[in-house]
């Protein structure tokens, strides 16, 4: 079986594209897949944080691509799952140390031993962008329900289409239903009725998320976490799975009451 | 095409001899002047090699005239697509050329174009829209668009949605006022030194109106 290479992208920094890349790459490999994930942000890396392997890195991609160590010496092994994997990204050099052509190479070389390849985008649309479409099959486009996010996405998933590797799939993340119910943020309807492409999946706001990013361990490893959750159905749609959007609404105390009695997650 | 012409052609359709035997042929000659003789000559050769010479097509008045006089058709039979088609091969007089793009403008994309633009599809917030003419959005026009950017005060905007973020006309420039309700197509064209924007009615409508 081939692995699918997945494009994690959104054109504006900081709206959740590291944060996704582990919390899918967590969730899948928990499920039996097997999983390598790749930081594109170059000089900026932090997935090796937010997955917690930061203190074991010895080879980065630089060096896999300069064939300074060869691909599986620079593969750091997650200990919590069966078989997930990061590639991280060289925090020193300079960014046109990888080409698209190199990102194509890399990837083809991971393609048959893996099942999903995941590529953590820097922000804009410059080189590490190219980099990171390159070898893609899959795009998946990151935005928050904010005006100059979705702008930036609108733009992105225009450039996909333009190479030829879209259509792009939609990730609306740090949704606050509050303020959605209170007309103070963009839904997601308002979101896609600019967009456009298929939606496939709605991440709340949870403070939860910075917590576990510190901790680096990704919150789709915590089965309690409604935002865990979230993450987890995403996984499970790239898995084929049909699984419905679950609502966003927090549940009232006395709901939280009733499954309490019942022995059951009140989160 | 004299005897060494049609002597050319008979040998290389004789090497070929299994593969024409049976064909109708149509032969087009340009501008040269074939008498009857030599169509005649060169129709009994084929026939050797049971090959029907259909018809004679030439620019030359003497060869049609020795063609017909043979019973050779001229002309081929135009379909209604030949017809069509060549009818649409010219650009009609005095009108401006118009690009279409069949596609939404995603923000970040620039459509500069002498002409008038007609757009299929929406032009979202972020992208923009330079035309020498008149811009047609048959969609939702929430970008850029400047009309007439070259000076033409006659140019037009029309969108099933007009709420662009900025308008211009020729030299003049408005934004779009907050939409209430339902959009609706609209129409904004300069009068009396302003940019005003008018609901699309059908013509129609007035008459039953009156
Ligand atoms: N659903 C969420 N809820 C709360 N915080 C989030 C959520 N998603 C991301 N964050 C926080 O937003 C910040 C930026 O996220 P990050 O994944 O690094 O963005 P990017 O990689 O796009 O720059 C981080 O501090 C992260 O913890
Ligand atoms: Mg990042």
């Amino acid at each position: 079986m081939a692995a699918k290479v997945i494009t994690v992208t959104s054109g504006k920094g900081g709206v959740g594209k590291t944060t996704t890349v582990a919390n899918l790459a967590a969730a899948l490999a928990a499920e039996g897949q097997r999983v390598v994930c790749i930081d594109l942000d170059i000089g900026l890396r932090n997935l090796d944080v937010v997955l917690g392997l930061e203190n074991r890195i010895v080879y980065d991609l630089v060096h896999v691509v300069e064939g300074s160590c060869r691909l599986r010496q620079a593969m750091i092994k997650d200990k919590r799952v069966p078989e997930l994997y990061l590639i991280p990204a060289a925090q020193t050099r300079d960014k046109s140390a990888v080409t698209p052509e190199d990102m194509v190479r890399v990837c083809n070389e991971l393609r048959a031993d893996f099942d999903f390849v995941f590529l953590d985008c820097p922000a804009g649309i410059e080189a590490g962008f190219r980099n990171a479409l390159a070898p893609s099959d899959m795009v998946l486009v990151v935005t928050n329900p904010e005006v100059a996010a979705v702008r930036d996405a609108d733009r992105i998933i225009g450039l996909v289409e333009a190479e030829q590797k879209g259509p792009a799939q939609l990730i609306l993340n740090r949704v606050r239903y509050a303020m959605v119910e209170r007309g103070e943020m963009l839904s997601t309807e308002d979101v896609l009725d600019i967009l456009a492409i298929d939606l496939i999946g709605v991440v709340p706001e949870d403070p939860a998320v910075i917590t576990a990013g510190n901790l680096g361990s990704p919150a789709s490893l915590d089965k309690e976490l409604l935002v865990g959750q979230a993450y987890r159905d995403i996984a499970a749609r790239l898995l084929g799975r049909d699984v419905p959007f679950m609502s966003l609404k927090p549940k009232t105390w006395y709901q939280k009451l009733g499954t309490f009695l019942n022995g059951g997650d009140t989160k | 095409m004299g005897r060494s012409g049609a002597g050319a052609v008979r040998a290389h359709v004789q090497e070929e001899d299994q593969f024409f035997r049976g064909a109708r042929i149509i032969l087009q000659v340009g501008k040269r002047e074939l008498k009857a003789a030599d169509l005649g000559r060169l129709r009994d050769k084929f026939g050797d090699l049971e090959i029907t010479l259909a018809a004679v097509l030439s620019e030359a008045r003497l060869t049609q005239q020795a063609a017909k006089a043979l019973g050779l058709k001229t002309q081929l039979a135009k379909t209604p697509a030949h017809v069509a088609a060549a009818a649409v091969a010219k650009l009609e007089p005095g009108l401006t050329m118009a690009a279409l793009m069949q596609q939404t403008l995603r923000s970040g994309r620039t459509i500069n174009h002498a002409g008038h633009v007609v757009v299929i599809g929406d032009v979202n917030p972020g992208a923009e829209i330079l035309a020498g003419g008149s811009v047609v959005v048959w969609g939702r026009l929430y970008g850029v668009v400047h009309a007439g950017a070259a000076g033409d005060a006659e140019a037009m905007v029309c969108a099933l949605d007009l709420s662009p973020q900025q308008l211009r006309i020729g030299k003049l420039i408005t934004t779009s006022p907050v939409r209430r309700g339902q959009p609706e197509p609209e129409m904004a064209h300069i009068r009396d030194g302003q940019i005003v924007a008018e609901r699309w009615v059908p013509k129609d409508k007035f008459k039953r109106l009156t």
